[in-house]
Order: C-alpha cells, then sequence, then structure tokens
C-alpha cells in the first residue's frame, strides 16, 4: 500500500500539462481523479517517476450542448455525467453507465477522461461511448486532433493517444430518443463487470458494444448487422461474441464470458425494442 | 443459581446504543498505528514469493545501504532472539507432529508469505523501499497445495517429520462394539456426501499492527498489538522471547474487528519485540492489505466426508464423519483444534443413539497456516450435518423440515446428555424452527414454488434452512484439560467501587468490536444498582487487567459477564456487611435493591451504595476485621459450555441463464439466552450472517497449482459490501442457560455458524428440479451455471 518514491507537479492549463508531460516523457503519468492510477502505484505496478496532477485544471470539467453531440471535458466527474439533466435528455445511456462505475465515492472522485484514457476494457464507459459512436479530443503540443472511439482502443491498458497527448474532450452523438438497454453483471455492485453490454437501437441502426470481452471494449458489429438484415434480436444476440476474445479469470472462463454475452446483449436488446 | 425469570431486570434487556461507537466514528478512537512513537523504527518483511522452496543466498548488502535503512535481518542471523519456535498451544494427540516455526524463515520456505528478511529503517516508506533491493536464490521445490493429495506424502513439506500428516483425532462412541456399522447396514436410508469448505481470508477492518516499546535500562518491555488475546500473548511472547514475564506487558489499544485471525501470536509481534530490545528503540509494524491476505491465518480449508443412516420413518441411527483439514505449512496458537472444536457436532441438533464415529486428518500443505476464524469448526460441522439432512430428506423424498423436526432433540430432553458426554445446556428446536417457518411463510413458499419452478424456468425460487447447535463459551477449564488444551477456559473480574460511588469494571476479555464496554457496564449497573453512566470498564491492558483469557469462541459473556456479575455479588456482600454496621442489625436482615441497602419491613432504615463506598474508603468506622476499600475480584470458570441454537431461513431465486443468485428473504431465529443488549445480539446476528453468507456465495481464497495465492486484494477476494447482502429479517426465542447466573449464552459465532448452509441449501432447493444436488461454495454465478449446465447433461 505503499506506492514507490515518485515528483509530483501540477498543471494549471492543458498546454502547461502538455509541455510538463513532453518535458519528462515515459516517465510521466497524468494523475486526475488517481481511481485507477493510485491503486496500481499502491500495489507498485505502476511506478512512475513523475506525476502531472491535472486534477485542478478548471476549464476541463463541463458538459455543453454541441449541436448534434454532447461535448464533456475530460475532467468532468462520473457523478455530474451521471446527474446532468443534458446528458439525461440527449444520451441517457452514457448517464446511466456513468452511475454504474464503481461506488459513490468512486464516482465523486474519478473522471470521464480518466477511466477512457486508461483504456480498461472492463470500465463501463469506454464501451458505452464506443457502442454510441463518440469522438474523443485529444491535445498535443501541435494542437488537436479527433479519434473516433472506434480507432482509440489498441490493447490491454493500451489507447491511441501518444505519450505527449492529452484526453481534453468527449463528443457524444445525441441519441435523438433512440431506446437503449445497459446490462452489468458482476458479483458485488462495486466490482468491475464480468460482462457487461451497452446497446442502442432506432429504427434504422443500432451500436452494441461489450465490456470484458476481450483487451479492448469490443463493438458488436456482427449483431448491428444482423438486425439491420432483420434477425430477430433472439437470433442477433447469439452473434454477440463474434468481435470478442474473451479471456479466462477467477469470476469466468471464457466460455462462460461468451455465454453471458449472449444473454445479456438479448437482454439489453429486449429493452432498446420494447 | 439459575435465574429464568428476566423480568425484574431493569437494565439488562434493553436495547441501548453502545457508548463506544461516538469515538470509533469520529475517529477519536486509537488504533495500534495511530500511537505517536517519537522515534520509532519502522519493520518491513519481505516475504517468499515460493510456496515451497530452498533459500540458497541471501544478498542484503543494497538494502542495507538503501537510505533510511537502519539494519536487515536474515531468519538466521536472527535464530539466537529465540528461546523456543513459535507457539502451538493445542497439541490434540501425543503424537501430533509439529514442526519447528520461527518468526522467519532460515533455510527454506514452506507458503508464499512466509517471512524470509525484515528490514528497520527510520520511516515505512524507507523499510518498504528496501525490500525491492534485496536479492535471494531460492532452489524452487514442488508445492502441496491439495490437501487430499498431501497425505500420499509423495512431496513431503517438512522432511524431518517424513510424512505430511499431523495428526489423526479420533471420537468413536458406540453403545456396541461395531454398531455404527450394523446402522449404516440395517438403514433404510443413507446418504454420503462429500463436502468442501473453502479457505476464507479473514478481513478485518483494522489490518493487523505492532508496536514493541523498550526500556533499554530496567529490561521491561510494552507490546501494543491489533490482538485479540493480550493476556496469553504476554505469557506466549515472554516464553517464546525468554523474557521474564513480569517484564512483559501487552496493551491492546481499540481494535477494529478479528473473527479468530487476531487470536494468535504472530511473527510480527516477535520479530518488533527481539529487534526493539535489541536496537533499544520502539519498533512498529503495520500490515499492508495484500500482506494481511497471506501473513494472517486463514478459516476453514476441510474436505469432509459425511455419512448418515437413518430408518424408515427417517429417524437417525448413525453417523460417520471423515474430515481431512488443512492445516497449511505450520501450526499457529490452535490450528489443530478448529476441526476438534467441531467434532463434536456433527450430529447437529438431533437425538442420535450411541453411534457416532468421527476422524480427522490435520494435514500439512504449502499454503498460509489455517487457524480459528469466525465459528472455528462449527461452521464447518453445522454445514455439514444440515446439508447432509438435506441431502437424506431428498432421498426419502420428503420435506427437509419434516425430517428435521421428526430428529430435535425434544424440549423435555434438557438437559440432555448427549452421546459425547456432554451435556446441552438448554433447548428448543422446534419452536425455534417453526419460528422461523412462520417468517419466512415456509408453506406459502412451497406453494408458490409448486407453481413457479416449472420445466424451462427462467428464474427458480428455493428455500433452505439450518437448525444448528453452538458449543461455545470457551470452556469448562477441565473439559479443555481432556481435550489436551494448553490452558484453562476461566475468566477474571475485578469491581471497584471508588469512594464516589463510581465503578471500574476490569475485564478480562478483550474486546475488539462487540461492545463490552456497553454490556459490562449495563451488568455491573443491573447487580450494583449504580447507573451505568457512572460505571467505566477497563480491559485490553495486563498491567490495568493482569488476570484474563481474552475474547474468542463467544466465550466473553457466557463467560467473563458472569465473572462480572460474581464479583459484583462479592462486592455486594461486603458492602452489607457494612450496611449491618451502620444500621447496627444483621446482616441477614438486610435487603439490597436499586442501590441502597434497607433493613426487611422497615425501609426507612436504610443506607445508599454511596455511603457504603465513602465509609469503606475512610474506613472511619467499620466491622471490625473488614479490609478497607470496596473492591472484589472473582475468577469463573464456567461448568459447561453455553449452547445456543436456532433455526435460519433463506428464500431465494436463481437465474437459470446466468446462474445468478437473488436473495429475497433472509430470516435469522437465534437462541442466546436471556439478552444482555438485544440490540447489539442484533448486531452480532447481523455481522454473523453476512460472514456465512459470504462464504455460501462471494469469498474464495483461490490458490494456483503452484501455490500462488490468486485473491490478494479486495478486488479479487469477494467481501460483500452492504449492497449486495439482502436485509435480514432477525427474531429470537429465550431459553435462559441454567448453568450460569445471568441466563447467557453466547452470541458472536451463531450467525456464522447458522448461514453459510442455510443459503446453499437454498440454492440446491430451488436447483433439485433440475437435476443439481451438490453446489460447491461460493454458488458464484459461474458455478451455480456450470452445476445446471452438467445436471443438463446428466438427465
Amino acid at each position: 500500500m505503499i506506492p514507490a518514491a515518485f515528483d509530483y507537479k501540477r498543471a494549471s492549463s492543458a498546454a502547461e500539462a502538455i509541455s510538463l508531460v513532453g518535458q519528462y516523457g515515459d516517465d510521466a503519468k497524468f494523475l486526475a481523479g488517481g481511481h485507477s492510477l493510485l491503486p496500481l502505484m499502491k500495489l507498485r505496478l505502476a511506478q512512475p517517476a513523475m506525476l502531472i496532477d491535472i486534477g485542478r485544471i478548471k476549464d476541463l470539467s463541463y458538459i455543453k450542448d454541441g449541436g448534434d453531440h454532447i461535448a464533456i471535458g475530460a475532467l468532468t466527474r462520473h457523478m455530474d455525467v451521471e446527474k446532468s439533466a443534458l446528458v439525461l435528455k440527449e444520451v441517457p445511456l452514457l448517464a446511466h453507465a456513468a452511475g454504474h462505475v464503481g461506488d459513490a465515492q468512486v464516482r465523486h472522485r474519478g473522471t470521464i477522461g480518466g477511466s477512457l484514457a486508461h483504456a480498461d476494457s472492463a470500465s463501463d464507459l469506454p464501451a458505452t461511448t464506443l457502442a454510441l459512436g463518440a469522438t474523443y479530443v485529444a491535445q498535443g503540443p501541435k494542437g488537436e486532433r479527433l479519434i473516433a472511439a472506434a480507432d482509440f482502443y489498441k490493447g490491454f491498458l493500451e489507447s491511441a493517444l501518444k505519450p505527449d497527448e492529452m484526453l481534453t474532450e468527449i463528443r457524444v452523438p445525441k441519441m435523438n430518443g433512440a431506446k437503449w438497454g445497459f446490462e452489468k453483471f458482476n458479483r458485488r455492485a462495486q466490482d468491475w463487470a464480468i460482462v457487461g453490454v451497452a446497446a442502442w437501437r432506432n429504427k434504422d441502426a443500432s451500436g452494441v458494444a461489450l465490456v470484458n470481452m476481450g483487451s479492448t471494449p469490443i463493438l458488436a458489429t456482427s449483431v448491428s448487422a444482423a438486425l439491420k438484415s432483420g434477425a430477430s434480436v433472439a437470433d442477433a444476440a447469439e452473434l454477440a461474441s463474434a468481435e470478442a476474445e474473451p479471456q479466462s479469470d477467477l469470476n469466468a472462463s471464457s466460455e462462460y464470458r461468451v455465454h453471458l454475452a449472449k444473454v445479456l446483449v438479448r437482454r439489453a436488446l429486449e429493452k432498446a425494442s420494447a | 443459581m439459575t435465574m429464568t425469570d428476566n423480568r425484574q431486570n431493569t437494565v439488562i434487556g434493553t436495547r441501548q446504543l453502545r457508548r463506544e461507537d461516538p469515538a470509533l466514528l469520529t475517529g477519536e478512537a486509537k488504533f495500534t498505528n495511530d500511537l505517536n512513537l517519537p522515534g520509532a523504527l519502522h519493520l518491513s518483511i519481505l516475504r517468499s514469493p515460493h510456496a515451497h522452496a530452498k533459500i540458497v543466498s541471501i544478498n542484503t548488502a543494497a538494502a542495507k545501504s538503501s537510505p533510511g535503512v537502519v539494519a536487515v535481518y536474515t531468519g538466521a542471523e536472527l535464530q539466537s532472539q529465540w528461546a523456543g519456535p513459535m507457539p502451538c498451544a493445542w497439541p490434540v494427540t501425543a503424537d501430533m507432529k509439529n514442526p519447528p516455526h520461527f518468526p522467519l524463515a532460515a533455510n527454506k520456505v514452506c507458503y508464499v508469505g512466509d517471512g524470509v528478511v525484515a528490514v528497520l529503517a527510520t520511516s515505512e516508506s524507507a523499510s518498504r523501499d528496501a525490500l525491492d533491493l534485496i536479492e535471494v536464490q531460492y532452489t524452487v521445490l514442488k508445492a502441496v497445495v491439495d490437501v487430499e493429495e498431501a497425505l500420499s506424502d509423495a512431496n513431503i513439506i517438512h522432511e524431518d517429520l517424513g510424512t505430511n500428516k499431523s495428526y489423526t483425532w479420533n471420537l468413536k462412541i458406540e453403545a456396541t462394539e461395531g454398531c455404527v456399522e450394523e446402522a449404516f447396514q440395517n438403514a433404510a436410508f443413507k446418504v454420503s456426501e462429500r463436502y468442501v469448505q473453502q479457505r476464507l481470508l479473514p478481513m478485518a477492518m483494522e489490518p493487523r499492527a505492532v508496536a514493541a516499546v523498550p526500556q533499554p535500562f530496567g529490561g521491561d518491555i510494552t507490546l501494543y498489538s491489533s490482538t485479540q488475546i493480550p493476556h496469553i500473548l504476554k505469557v506466549m511472547a515472554a516464553l517464546t522471547l525468554g523474557i521474564p514475564e513480569q517484564q512483559v506487558r501487552v496493551i491492546a489499544p481499540s481494535v477494529g474487528g478479528g473473527f479468530g485471525s487476531k487470536l494468535d501470536v504472530y511473527a510480527e509481534e516477535l520479530l518488533c519485540m527481539a529487534l526493539a530490545r535489541k536496537h533499544g528503540l520502539p519498533v512498529r509494524w503495520v500490515e499492508e492489505r495484500s500482506e494481511n491476505s497471506m501473513a494472517t491465518i486463514h478459516g476453514r480449508g476441510q474436505v469432509q466426508y459425511v455419512e448418515l443412516a437413518a430408518d424408515k420413518g427417517g429417524k437417525l441411527t448413525a453417523v460417520r464423519v471423515r474430515i481431512k483439514a488443512d492445516m497449511g505449512a505450520y501450526l499457529q496458537l490452535v490450528t489443530p483444534g478448529v476441526p476438534i472444536l467441531g467434532a463434536f457436532l456433527y450430529a447437529g441438533v438431533y437425538d442420535i443413539p450411541h453411534a457416532y464415529d468421527f476422524s480427522c486428518d490435520g494435514i500439512f500443505t504449502t499454503l498460509t497456516p489455517t487457524d480459528a476464524y469466525r465459528g472455528a469448526g462449527r461452521p464447518e460441522a453445522t454445514y455439514a450435518i444440515e446439508s447432509a439432512m438435506d441431502a437424506l430428506a431428498r432421498e426419502m423424498n420428503i420435506d427437509p423440515l419434516e425430517l428435521r423436526k421428526r430428529n430435535f432433540i425434544q424440549k423435555e430432553q434438557f438437559p440432555y446428555l448427549a452421546f459425547s458426554g456432554l451435556t446441552y445446556d438448554s433447548g428448543d428446536h422446534l419452536q425455534a424452527a417453526e419460528k422461523a417457518a412462520g417468517l419466512a411463510d415456509y408453506v406459502g413458499i412451497r406453494a408458490q414454488q409448486a407453481k413457479q419452478n416449472v420445466p424451462g424456468a427462467k428464474k427458480r425460487l428455493g428455500i433452505g434452512m439450518s437448525s444448528y447447535f453452538e458449543m461455545c463459551g470457551l470452556a469448562p477449564s477441565r473439559v479443555l484439560a481432556s481435550l489436551n488444551y494448553g490452558a484453562g477456559g476461566w475468566e477474571a473480574a475485578t469491581v471497584r467501587v471508588l469512594p464516589t460511588c463510581k465503578v471500574q469494571v476490569v475485564t478480562g476479555t478483550s474486546p475488539h468490536g462487540q461492545g463490552h464496554e456497553t454490556s459490562w457496564a449495563m451488568i455491573a449497573s443491573e447487580k450494583l444498582g449504580i447507573p451505568q453512566e457512572d460505571i467505566d470498564v477497563l480491559h485490553s491492558d495486563t498491567a490495568i487487567s493482569p488476570l484474563g483469557l481474552d475474547t474468542y469462541g463467544s466465550r466473553s459473556l457466557p463467560v467473563g459477564g458472569v465473572a462480572i456479575a460474581g464479583a459484583c455479588d462479592k462486592v455486594i456482600d461486603k458492602a452489607r456487611l457494612i450496611a449491618a454496621h451502620q444500621l447496627e442489625c444483621s446482616a441477614d436482615d438486610l435487603e439490597f435493591a436499586g442501590g441502597v441497602f434497607s433493613v426487611k419491613g422497615s425501609p426507612d432504615r436504610a443506607v445508599p451504595m454511596a455511603a457504603i463506598a465513602f465509609a469503606a474508603f475512610t474506613a472511619h468506622n467499620l466491622p471490625d476485621g473488614l479490609e478497607p476499600n470496596l473492591e472484589a475480584q472473582y475468577t469463573y470458570d464456567p461448568p459447561n459450555f453455553s449452547w445456543p441454537f436456532g433455526t435460519h431461513m433463506c428464500v431465494l431465486e436463481v437465474d437459470t441463464e446466468t446462474g445468478q443468485i437473488e436473495i429475497l428473504k433472509y430470516v435469522a431465529v437465534d437462541d442466546c439466552g436471556v439478552q444482555i443488549n438485544p440490540l447489539i445480539v442484533e448486531g452480532q446476528v447481523h455481522g454473523g450472517v453476512i460472514q456465512g453468507l459470504a462464504q455460501a456465495l462471494f469469498e474464495e481464497a483461490v490458490y494456483d497449482t503452484d501455490g500462488n495465492l490468486k485473491t490478494t486484494t479486495l478486488a479479487e477476494y469477494l467481501v460483500p459490501a452492504a449492497s449486495d447482502v439482502p436485509s435480514i429479517t432477525t427474531a429470537h426465542t429465550v431459553t435462559p442457560s441454567p448453568t450460569n447466573q445471568l441466563g447467557v449464552k453466547g452470541i458472536g459465532e451463531a450467525g456464522t455458524i447458522g448461514a453459510a448452509s442455510t443459503v446453499i441449501n437454498a440454492v440446491v432447493d430451488a436447483l433439485s428440479g433440475v437435476g443439481v444436488t451438490y453446489m460447491p461454495m461460493p454458488a458464484s454465478p459461474q458455478n451455480v451455471w456450470r452445476a445446471i449446465q452438467s445436471a443438463a447433461k446428466a438427465m
């Protein structure tokens, strides 16, 4: 429970944070809410030499109406996403998923940007924003670039962010009344999902993404394709794991995960089709 | 001595908030790691990453020159510090094998977490950082993980013993020779079951913490430890370190839970003491949570083979039990005795003939040592008999509640001399079972089940029960002697009435979350007629309370609480002499009520306790020959265990698609005799039930085949949180114990003892219609799903 020694600097703006990380390179880590990084450091599984605290950058915590999308600052706390009237109205699936992250303490400290940048396939928000077709804004020394959620997740805890880039904003398309379902299957309420499903559907299209069914969040494109070609929810759900490569762990074998994914995709889509 | 009429009590039996809680809830309470000890050195321990390995070489040079490091010691370098190996106080058989066990391993390591190198530094972070600089070369040996495979002796852990078996302990009771075997041959019905009690990690909210403070010139040493047993620890530490006992003082500050895991003498306590003496400075250590998972004892760890024989009416005719008990790598303080504490309970609450055959093998593995964990042997026994009773009911195709009713010891039979020679003090199992059945709507659930559990049902309904008996309140010293236990079972109390009629109650029990200060003050207030707020309870410091045997085995109230009542009686007896002297009457003519002595028939001739207390203090006018001051000590050795009992029921639904379980209702009817503080009783039942339910559904120490513990954080070791457990319906019957003056029995472990089998029986009940007859613990969604899948294949 005692981390290895590290240095600490507090950035007061995104530009300063990016400049600092450019200075310290691979030895540096951004510290936002700390709810992913600090446990790893206490177990000495992560030993960054420099922590750049971005938690007090004021202008990165916001929720704005961007026209066809909702723009959320990377340092917005889960609890603010969960409770936002704007998110509840325009992207209710995201508000609901944010309410399932960890426990109340985690949701008050953890940030949406931190969760996405950590790129943990077992977390709820990477898959949820993936299902919703979100776009992430990354800021680097040369300015901003946009990264589609579908291009963001590269491997286990590995994202498309470059070492000197910082995630600053998440743009989530408005759902325009599409129905949705969210299934989080776990043994304790506060845990990561053993398998989770975020799904939405309107009369033309759908989006289904899976939590903890591989080293990255998985977009279940076969399910959406089947629905588009007229398959029933039950039949489409049978294709739930077509894109997945589920691992085995203490809670679930890969076989059980595949089974759960089918059941949970069906249940989520039943809600999204009701 | 019997007090079966509780109606005259005015304090005992009232629901009261705990006086301990404001300090605990505001952070005012001081735990061991809160102590401010200027100049203290911090101890960190490098632990073995291997389950079984020879130590080839250790290089500590880099660690020694790390900033802040004061000293680094290997096991070999500290060997001269020990007067003897770490203690095991319960050699259950004369030929029990007990390998020498020292605070640091010297030549080989025998489990992941075995201590190898000790680092002392000026700060906790400096000592922790230095661990990463130590190089140890090991020759890795084959791990011995499976307790039954260990018996083959294919890989012997302690070579000098020549075997992995520590002992075999038998309890065979036969009315006539061979009657057990005959009963099985003649049985109309019989069942033969195998159950696995998975290892559990005790997860006290406060991990262990130790601080040893030496007085270099006098030789005295004070040990602060997050322990349940300051008194036993004092004796054992003195012996192990070769320090004269009178120079050792042990203090347990506020202790944040124990559940048996702090009923031990640990390497870190001895290391802190030895190094504090060596360096002449305070030495402190606090356990990290992951360290806790491997360096603190584990609970359970048994494979049970249970056979029941019954006649055609379902009456039990014989019980046969074989236990393979996982000791872990070494014997800790009472490791070998844990299964023996359950040995007498495999017939549960049932009236069986003298046809009982129990045998237990204690077996070494290369895993963390096991030891007492909430219930210690009795949850295991209760699980086995109560699960086997359900199996027998299925075999006979009768209702499990009906089968139990046919076998209950009847209330008229109490006190009941059991086959084992033990006497069950009091009970009414039928009443408890019927009360639970009413609260759970047993009949209604059965009816609903018939409608709901149709083929293909996505949600199947189940109801399970467990009727338990607990042998607790450890214990009559002579009975402990017959079990070869290394200490007595008495408890001591001192009641001291101060000059201003304020009271100090000094107890030898050592609370760590139970609320003793509240309950003990209530007992003394009831007895002395002095307001509770005028009574303080002193405990957990061997200098303040030199006599005691501490807190475990649900003993504190039925032994320690009764000792307080006895000390109060002695105070009252002495006060009566002073009152008689002042009132110029015979002591026999006085009655005592509400803190006032008065002459029978002349209530105006009276003297209050306050006047007597002051008179005893001034000693100006005491009866001839009477010692000044009003204080008495009393040591109580109970004539019997106390035997709490009850019936728990659980209603749940199983999602047959996912294996997920949802508990709809949990009913706990517990009888612990007279209740001192019903609010505390309820809290103990809540906590106990959840700990049992945790074994049934959530918790398991998982090892891989190389003996690596895979559940070393609370992300992997699933302690349920409030959001994961049901609301519990608690109810009680009150059957006073006839063996003590308060009529009390213990309640600390009862909930745990009843709960695991209740939940698992409900799961199997829900799924028996789809062919499931066995459910391993924990009944995780995956385990439930697999059981459904394999039953479907078999059908």
